[in-house]
């Protein structure tokens, strides 16, 4: 399959030295929702301003929809939807002339019709006559969505795009994308939410200092780097870990009435049975069980940090 | 072409003229009709005529030049410099237009602006003074150039600039200056022979000279001469204009 996005090489060093992406290599589908996680500074927005012709690249090939950025601009650009990180939007102008314009600016048609499902879709509708700045930040957002989605883009960049809404606007946010997905857009987003790459991703990716450390489909990642841990609620406080139980990844709390033991998830319970079965044998009663999996943030963490 | 895209643009600045008429119209239209009333029926009443012409029919040229050199920069650098500080230029630098249709839709709005401004000045002098168009097809000829010129002019200024002052510096300390030694109260043949030739250093008395020549037959400089100068102006706008987008200069990090 010929992906969305193509981007070989890719670097980009600043004016003043600051090397901003260093040998980049990533590929996007269609119809994927590909998000791109980082530190501050990493780099994702640079990425993708790069991809979206808003900063010059220093070297390297990119493509979006199979077109290359540069040579092609046009119709790389054409099949581009953007909404930028910022609440960068014109203040005086209504909600409908500002969609309106976007769509001009893209190239295409006057189409009243599609501008209005996006604003329905939106529930920006209501608002459709209202200057941009009698809004709310949430509404805004919405406003940079509609503008993005006017020229009807095949490729869908969100760089934080839930970035200062409120929870419902969020789920809003999350319900929308999926039904673009559905109807076969491809969608990158940037996040600080992990939470919110952990509930749309299909794949994920990390960079660090400008380098992609790690591309991975989101479940085989939680599973190949995620954690499990058993912590198990004890009848009587133990002073410390039995001899028995050394060579097990476990830990006792603080107060000694918990054990808590961690093992990869891909891992088979073997090593719980095993555990379960010593601590009969030792004679050690517990009260309670739980188990709980390592979060995409954890893992992002881990990686980040490494 | 992405004919869509320039018509978008041009639409969008254009609407900013119908939101702020009060300041894009009223505004310079009242200062320029203060100096008619001034200089032409007042002042003018008292002085004699000037190469054969009423001194308040005399300054209609250099006034006009005035707004429309004064309001092509300010709307074109206005233009350009507010999606910068508000950030919405990201929108035009991602969408699949070329350098030269942004130029196009900015510029193109600036020029219009400019024109019709011109336009309203003119029939407004009507009521003060009493002139004559004598080519008429060379005096909107002129108004449309120097207007599309100074467009480009105020682009760049627009793109320079990176903070309000610096939009208002170029107009305020170099433009209205050169505009008032220019030729706008005076012919340059009135100075002494050392302020002519100090004169002919302003590029503004060009302009003026051959806009005065398609009103009134009489000019400064030999016609030929103001279109030249005003086409090498044109040139060295596009230029620049070209490396700003080649470099990326102020837009493209």
């Amino acid at each position: 399959m010929q992906p969305d996005i193509s981007v070989k090489h890719l670097n980009k060093i600043y004016e003043d030295g600051f090397q901003a992406l260093k040998d980049v290599n990533l590929e996007i589908y269609p119809g994927e929702i590909f998000a791109l996680l980082g530190p501050n500074g990493a780099g994702k927005t640079t990425m993708i301003s790069i991809i979206c012709g808003i900063v010059n690249k220093s070297n390297g090939e990119v493509t979006a929809a199979g077109h290359d950025i540069v040579k092609n601009y046009r119709k790389a650009r054409e099949a581009i939807g953007l909404v930028p990180q910022e609440l960068n939007t014109d203040s005086f102008e209504t909600v409908w002339d500002a969609v309106s314009f976007s769509r001009g600016l893209f190239g295409k048609a006057p189409k009243p019709a599609h501008i209005e499902k996006v604003l329905k879709d939106l529930s920006l509708w209501d608002k459709r006559n209202n200057r941009i700045m009698s809004l709310s930040g949430g509404m805004k957002r919405r406003v940079m969505i509609a503008k993005a989605l006017s020229h009807e883009p095949r490729i869908l960049f969100l760089d934080e795009p839930t970035a200062g809404v409120d929870v419902e606007l969020r789920r809003d946010m999350w319900e929308m994308v999926r039904k673009l997905r559905e109807n076969g857009t491809t969608i990158i987003l940037t996040t600080h939410y992990i939470e919110e790459a952990e509930e749309m991703a299909d794949r994920i990716g990390v960079i660090r200092q400008g380098q992609i450390i790690l591309v991975e489909d989101k479940d085989t990642l939680m599973s190949k780097l995620g954690k499990k841990e058993l912590r198990l609620q004890l009848q009587h406080k133990l002073d410390k870990v039995p001899g028995e139980l050394t060579l097990e990844p476990i830990e006792l709390s603080e107060d000694g009435y918990e054990l808590i033991y961690t093992f990869d998830s891909q891992q088979q319970q073997a090593g719980v049975a095993r555990l379960l079965r010593t601590l009969g044998d030792l004679g050690i009663e517990y009260r309670d069980l739980q188990t709980r999996e390592s979060s995409l943030e954890e893992i992002f963490v881990g990686l980040v940090h490494e | 072409m992405n004919l869509y895209g320039v018509k978008a643009i041009y639409k969008f600045e254009m609407a900013r003229m119908k939101r702020t008429i009060m300041q894009s119209v009223l505004s310079p239209v009242i200062s320029t009709c203060l100096y008619f009333v001034v200089f032409g029926s007042a002042i003018g009443s008292r002085m004699g005529d000037i190469d054969g012409i009423d001194y308040g029919a005399y300054i209609i040229p250099g006034l006009l030049m005035l707004s429309l050199l004064m309001q092509s920069i300010s709307n074109a650098s206005f233009g350009i410099y507010m999606p910068k500080f508000s950030g919405t230029i990201y929108e035009v630098l991602s969408a699949p237009v070329s350098y030269a249709e942004i130029v196009l839709g900015y510029v193109g709005a600036a020029a219009t602006k400019a024109v019709i401004l011109g336009l309203i000045i003119l029939a407004t002098a009507r009521l003060f003074v009493d002139y004559s168009v004598l080519h008429p097809v060379s005096m909107l000829a002129f108004l449309v150039l120097t207007a599309v010129t100074f467009s480009l002019f105020g682009f760049i200024i627009g793109i320079w600039a990176d903070g309000f002052e610096k939009l208002q510096i170029v107009p305020m300390m170099i433009v209205t200056p050169l505009v008032f030694l220019g030729g706008t109260f005076y012919s340059i043949d009135m100075l002494p022979q050392v302020w002519q030739t100090i004169s002919l250093f302003n590029p503004v008395v060009y302009l003026i000279s051959g806009f005065r020549w398609a009103f009134y037959g009489v000019s400064d400089v030999h016609v030929g001469i103001s279109v030249a100068m005003t086409l090498i102006f044109l040139a060295m706008c596009m230029t620049t204009v070209w490396w700003i987008f080649k470099t990326g200069y102020r837009l493209r990090s």
